[in-house]
């Protein structure tokens, strides 16, 4: 399960991004931002011709001592990123291609409302619970 | 350069190893020779020369003992892993190879003793290399040039005796003449050498494998480790390093089979750390980098933890960061080989862990060596050992050797701890972490990793907060934070903010202070509200210069020295006047400003409104706001000022003009009006200034430039326009900050002109003529219109050729010629009262066909009054037309016949007919004044000729057409083309007025051929015959030519008449002379008749046939018939 999970803009910006409360958030937001560069880097390989046969889900995206970092490119640019513990070997490849659709379910569920404004963070309370749902699960 | 520390590597462990070869004998102080050897050996040591590394040593140099070699090692019990020395021993101490240089030539004269003192050398060498293995080889180095082998008996008989007298094997013995191949002997010599250290180094190997069997795994497990590493080291001193890195793996798997407890913890982590090195190192040299990484990876993982004593955490994490470090190294090494890295595989990543694991370091180390200033380092020193080093790696000073699972005296045992801890203490660790830091962005840099560099640099920054090096901290800070705002990572911003506001606080920079502070309390942070709320109170503090309160998390000591800092600060006079750019910045007050409308009529005022929206938690008043625009003559108008006193800023109340309530839109508005130099002008904003504070406290203008908006605006502007509330209906007076544009520049305009320009002429215009434009002008101003003046002609930005084939007068009388302008500027009509109405006739003349544009602009000055002011405005109309040209009419020439046939030639002396046909092509009546005929010299005129299309009228579509009779004189040669000469045509529209100019239209008449003929002939007959009368003709043949002629002529008989005269005769004439011969011919039938063909032909001249002759002749007649008496009505009539 992950341990950080989030959603980012187009821009770059963030949209959502929520990790495990009970370690140090900013760090999670660090690692999040600095995977942006891996993401921009595997975009920008696939050739402009090719964009659109490009497969989603862009797989581990660097591994750092303590997590895995993943992550999924929508055709819009829209970015997931999934921070999972390093300690947890028994997460597959499948699974976290599993958790990617879910997310980009969901996602695509928040911009199909209609309050809601493309550009702006996401509060919805579905989106809320499906990702909380995946995370780690903190007793 | 820092100082090694005990967690560097050892040197003899990260050079490459190479074989080790002592030389002897060599003076290389004194002796040109010796010395001249020596830099052959030493100099230019590239890659192509054998792995040796060269030492000169005297010949009685002692070298490390050899112990007795131990026969059972039934009750031996190992102290350590390897012995500190083991490595430098091998490498630089004991040769694989001792070479004694000797100098004698074969042909000595004291052969003998020479002999006896080498021996003894080699003897003397032997001795000091009791119980080693290494080989002893002697090198004579000889004057001459040897002979070929086999060929100097005396050489290889006192080599044999010189070999047995040494003991040594033949294969040992070198001769090294040294003449003009040095170096090339020299590099024979030296790969003699490495074969000998080869086999010195196989043995080595076979004597450490050979103890293999004596060992019992319950006591030797160390030996086992030990072994190995020596075998692997051994084998790479050899070059062998396939087989050296298979036994370094084997020592590898064998050091984690040891048994581990606390006092041996370090000892085995320490060893694992130099054969994982060696692993790594020896992959990437056989450039199986993913191999090198794999072990890597696995060492880490079996490493990490093995953490050892708790109390000495930090050593653990020392180690681990050192781990990842010179795997850095090595990774970076091989890139410079020629290794590629990749993005997310790259050296930036293991000193960044490095880094970590530096942190850990200094955070287990500040919290484990927290001791009381009184506890002092136990004595005695527990850290020194009696020869100044430890004995094997990785044990501890206090209890070297000793292996079993408790320590010895557990009262040292806690000493050395404290000693340790003491010592960590002083390690700089924010030096090591930002070190390693910096060589991480590095690497990130080359591998497009602008985010994590950032990060890194934050860190950094950050590290260095925690050095208590501000300056520099903020540097980095400062450096990276637009990075994080423009990619509006607010969470991150709001995190490095926070750290520069407490750098910045704790050096007492105020301006800095203020700018962070500023942000901080803006909605770009993401602090919570109690938070914002005492920054906020800081930042009222520092604006009426008080000391702010110290910001969270700084230690007590460095908070003292900060206030003291401010307190000196506000005790400064002067320098309390900051402007800062916040365009770059999201501050807590926005700005936009805006025109009301893109441009402005300079008789109406300026409005400008800025609004000003605050994003913090409490109320703010500020005592200034100023627009600056382009033209600064307006900015005094643009200010709404209203000091305040001190305590207003503390009690901002929400009534007042100059105060900001967070999260309401206030507006200011500012009126102005335009001068009227600026008509035409843009005016733009170039800044707004708000400020806030006094002039006595400390005051700080926040600077927009343009007219507002910040980092984060345009953004927020661009959601706002796709959100769905946009879309909404705003009740009027409530102001939607996010729908407020930005509108920072206007158009200063004219004021509307309220005059009526009308034109009226007629077109087309005519090709050449003055053509009428009537201008009126009515003025429709409520006062006077002062100094109207017009501006006509050719619009300019046309085709250039117009210009030149275009020319505007005002008087209609003349016609106008090239000195005319096709534009007359400023055309003074004086003064209009209002209502009154003038008007202006304009000519202009075409002279080529086509489209033009005419410009018709009418200025002029008014005065009026707005907002209480008088001023002068300049209005102007303009109105174009588009006029086209075209031709008056066409003239068709042609040259006929006197029979009204068709010529394409004529004849010299020979009457014919020039016909002209003028076709009007204007839809408006012309007026034909006259036409004129002027003649070429080699034209005459039969006649006077005279006009016979005067005061013609000409519709559209109609055809006046004239007639000369004309002849040629005679020409030179035979026949010529010449010219005709012109035809004026003099016309004017019907509808001009009698005095207008007349244009005179000149049509070039064409050339024509014209020939000279030998004999003309021409009949004399009446205009028609009537039947049965007689009628005479007469045929008048003349001979043109300088010759006699001789002629003959016929008549042929006709069905209509009869004749009489001569039917066919043959007759002379003379030159210039004419003959004349009559008939009589009696038309027999009525109509009309084809009359007898007279037949001429020409004796001298055959071309010039009959046929041509009779074109002069008429070759019909009209026959009346015989009517009853004379009617002279009837023939009238015919």
């Amino acid at each position: 399960m992950a341990v950080c999970i989030a959603v980012i803009a187009k821009e770059n910006y963030p949209l959502y991004i929520r990790s495990v409360p009970i370690q140090n958030e900013l760090k999670f937001h660090y690692t999040v931002h600095t995977s942006l560069d891996v993401v921009e880097e595997k975009i920008s390989a696939v050739g402009k011709a090719m964009a659109d046969q490009r497969e989603l889900y862009l797989g581990l995206l660097y591994p750092t001592e303590d997590y895995k970092v993943y992550g999924y490119v929508t055709n819009s640019k829209v970015k997931f990123v999934i921070v999972v513990d390093s300690s947890n070997t028994s997460l597959r490849d499948n699974e976290i291609r599993s958790m990617f659709r879910k997310l980009h379910n969901s996602f695509t569920d928040v911009m199909c409302n209609p309050f809601y404004n493309p550009g702006d963070t996401i509060q919805s309370k579905a989106f809320d619970s499906m990702v909380s749902a995946m995370m780690v699960q903190v007793s | 350069m820092m100082s090694p520390t005990q967690w560097d590597l050892p040197p003899e462990l990260c050079c490459r190893p190479m074989a080790f070869v002592a030389l002897t004998g060599l003076d290389v102080t004194y002796n040109a020779i010796h010395r001249a050897i020596w830099d052959a050996f030493c100099a230019n040591r590239r890659a192509d020369r054998v792995p040796i590394s060269f030492k000169v040593l005297p010949g009685d140099h002692e070298y490390p003992k050899c112990r007795t070699k131990r026969t059972s090692y039934e009750w031996y019990i190992p102290k350590g892993i390897l012995k500190t020395g083991w490595m430098n021993k091998h490498l630089n101490l004991v040769p694989a190879l001792l070479v004694l240089f000797y100098e004698l030539d074969w042909d000595d004269a004291v052969w003998k003793e020479k002999q006896s003192e080498c021996a003894t050398k080699v003897e003397i060498v032997r001795t000091s290399l009791q119980g080693r293995n290494t080989k002893v080889a002697v090198v004579l180095i000889q004057k001459k040039t040897p002979l070929p082998p086999g060929e100097d008996l005396v050489a290889s008989e006192r080599a044999a005796s010189l070999c047995n007298a040494c003991d040594l094997s033949g294969k040992s013995l070198f001769v090294l003449p040294h003449t003009d191949h040095l170096v090339g002997y020299i590099i024979r010599l030296e790969n003699a050498f490495y074969e000998h250290a080869q086999t010195y180094y196989y043995t080595e190997i076979r004597r450490v494998k050979s103890h293999k069997e004596f060992l019992n795994k319950t006591t030797h497990q160390l030996l086992f480790v030990r072994h190995q590493f020596k075998i692997a080291f051994f084998s790479e001193l050899k070059q062998d390093t396939q087989n050296s890195l298979k036994y370094y793996r084997t020592a590898y798997s064998l050091v984690h089979e040891l048994r581990t407890h606390e006092t041996n913890m370090l000892e085995i982590k320490a060893m694992a750390g130099f054969i994982n090195y060696k692993i790594c190192r020896l992959c990437f040299q056989h450039n199986t980098p993913l191999d090198a990484i794999a072990q890597f990876r696995k060492h880490i993982d079996l490493c990490k933890k093995k953490i050892g004593s708790a109390e000495l955490a930090f050593e653990h994490t020392a180690w681990m960061s050192k781990q990842f470090q010179s795997f850095g190294d090595l990774f970076d090494e091989a890139i410079k080989l020629g290794l590629t890295a990749i993005q997310t595989q790259n050296p930036g990543f293991y000193y960044q862990q490095a880094a970590y694991y530096a942190q850990e370091r200094k955070q287990q180390a500040t919290h484990l060596c927290a001791h009381e200033a009184s506890v002092s380092s136990p004595s005695p020193d527990h850290l020194e050992t009696s020869s100044g080093a430890l004995d094997f790696y990785g044990q501890r000073a206090w209890r070297q050797g000793h292996q079993s699972i408790d320590p010895p005296h557990m009262e040292k045992e806690k000493g050395g701890i404290l000693a340790l801890q003491m010592k960590e203490k002083d390690v700089p660790h924010s030096e090591l972490i930002i070190a390693l830091l910096s060589n991480a962005v590095a690497q990130f840099k080359k591998y497009k990793c602008p985010r994590m560099k950032s990060h890194l640099m934050v860190q950094m920054g950050e590290e260095y907060n925690h050095a208590k090096d501000y300056t520099k901290a903020l540097k980095l800070l400062d450096y990276v934070m637009c990075d994080y705002r423009t990619e509006r990572w607010w969470s991150l911003l709001t995190s490095i903010l926070s750290t520069a506001l407490r750098c910045s606080y704790l050096m007492a920079h105020v301006k800095d202070y203020i700018t962070y502070s500023m942000e901080l309390v803006g909605r770009a942070s993401t602090l919570r509200e109690e938070q914002k709320s005492r920054i906020e109170k800081n930042l009222i503090k520092v604006l009426m210069n008080e000391v702010p309160e110290a910001e969270p998390d700084c230690d007590q000591a460095s908070a003292k020295a900060a206030q003291a800092l401010w307190s000196d600060r506000m005790s400064l006079a002067g320098s309390n006047v900051f402007t800062i750019e916040v365009q770059d910045y999201v501050p807590f007050v926005q700005c936009k400003a805006k025109f009301l409308s893109p441009s402005f009529h300079v008789d109406d005022p300026v409005q400008l409104h800025v609004y000003l929206r605050a994003d913090c938690p409490h109320p703010v008043r500020f005592s200034k706001l100023c627009v600056s625009l382009s033209n600064q003559e307006y900015n005094q108008l643009c200010v709404v000022e209203e000091p305040c006193k001190s305590q207003d800023i503390l009690e901002a109340s929400s009534q007042e003009n100059m105060c900001l309530v967070p999260g309401k839109t206030r507006i200011y508005s500012f009126k102005f009006v335009a001068k009227t130099e600026d008509v035409g002008k843009k005016i733009e904003i170039t800044a707004v200034d708000l400020m806030l504070g006094s002039d006595n406290g400390r005051c700080v203008f926040l600077n927009w430039r343009g007219g507002g908006g910040d980092a984060a605006s345009s953004q927020e502007a661009l959601l706002a326009a796709r959100s769905f509330k946009s879309r909404g209906r705003v009740p009027e007076q409530h102001v939607e900050w996010d729908n407020v544009s930005i509108q920072a520049n206007t158009m200063i305009i004219s004021r509307i002109p309220k005059i009526s320009v009308q034109l009226s002429h007629e077109p087309p215009a005519l090709n050449n003529e003055m053509y009428r434009i009537t201008v009126s002008i009515q003025s429709n101003e409520e006062t006077v219109t002062k100094d109207v003046k017009l501006t006509a002609g050719l619009k300019p930005g046309q085709d250039a050729n117009l210009t030149q084939s275009t020319h505007v007068t005002l008087n209609g009388l003349e016609m106008c010629d090239e000195s005319h302008p096709a534009l007359l500027p400023d055309i003074a009509i004086g003064d209009l009262q209002p209502g009154e109405k003038v008007e202006k006739c304009l000519y202009v003349r075409c002279v080529t066909t086509g489209t033009r544009i005419f410009l018709f602009h009418v200025a002029y000055a008014l005065s009026t009054k707005v907002e209480g002011k008088d001023i002068t405005c300049k209005c102007h109309k303009d109105e174009t037309v588009t006029i086209e040209t075209i031709v008056p009419f066409e003239v068709a020439v042609k040259f006929v016949s006197t029979k009204f046939e068709h010529l394409d030639r004529v004849y010299v002396d020979i009457p014919f007919l020039l016909m002209t046909d003028i076709l009007s092509a204007s839809p408006w009546p012309l007026h034909l004044v006259t036409s004129q005929l002027q003649l070429a010299p080699t034209m005459a005129a039969m006649d006077q000729p005279q006009s016979q299309v005067e005061q013609v009228m000409l519709q559209t579509g109609e055809c006046a057409s004239e007639c000369f009779s004309l002849q040629c004189p005679p020409v030179l040669n035979g026949t010529s083309s010449v010219a005709s000469g012109q035809y004026l045509i003099s016309w004017k529209r019907k509808s001009s007025c009698a005095d207008a100019p007349v244009v005179t239209t000149v049509v070039t008449l064409p050339h024509v051929m014209v020939e000279t003929i030998p004999l003309y002939v021409h009949a004399e007959l009446p205009s028609f015959g009537r039947v049965r009368e007689s009628m005479p003709v007469r045929y008048h043949i003349q001979n043109r030519t300088g010759l006699v002629q001789d002629v003959e002529m016929s008549v042929e008989p006709s069905d209509a008449f009869m004749f009489s005269g001569l039917k066919q005769v043959r007759l002379r004439i003379l030159p210039g002379a004419e003959q004349e011969m009559l008939y009589n011919f009696y038309p027999l039938m009525a109509g009309y008749q084809s009359l007898p063909q007279l037949n001429i032909s020409l004796l001298r001249f055959p071309a010039v046939s009959g046929q041509l002759l009779r074109r002069f002749l008429p070759s019909r007649i009209f026959v009346k018939p015989q009517g009853r008496q004379a009617d002279d009505a009837s023939i009238a009539a015919a």
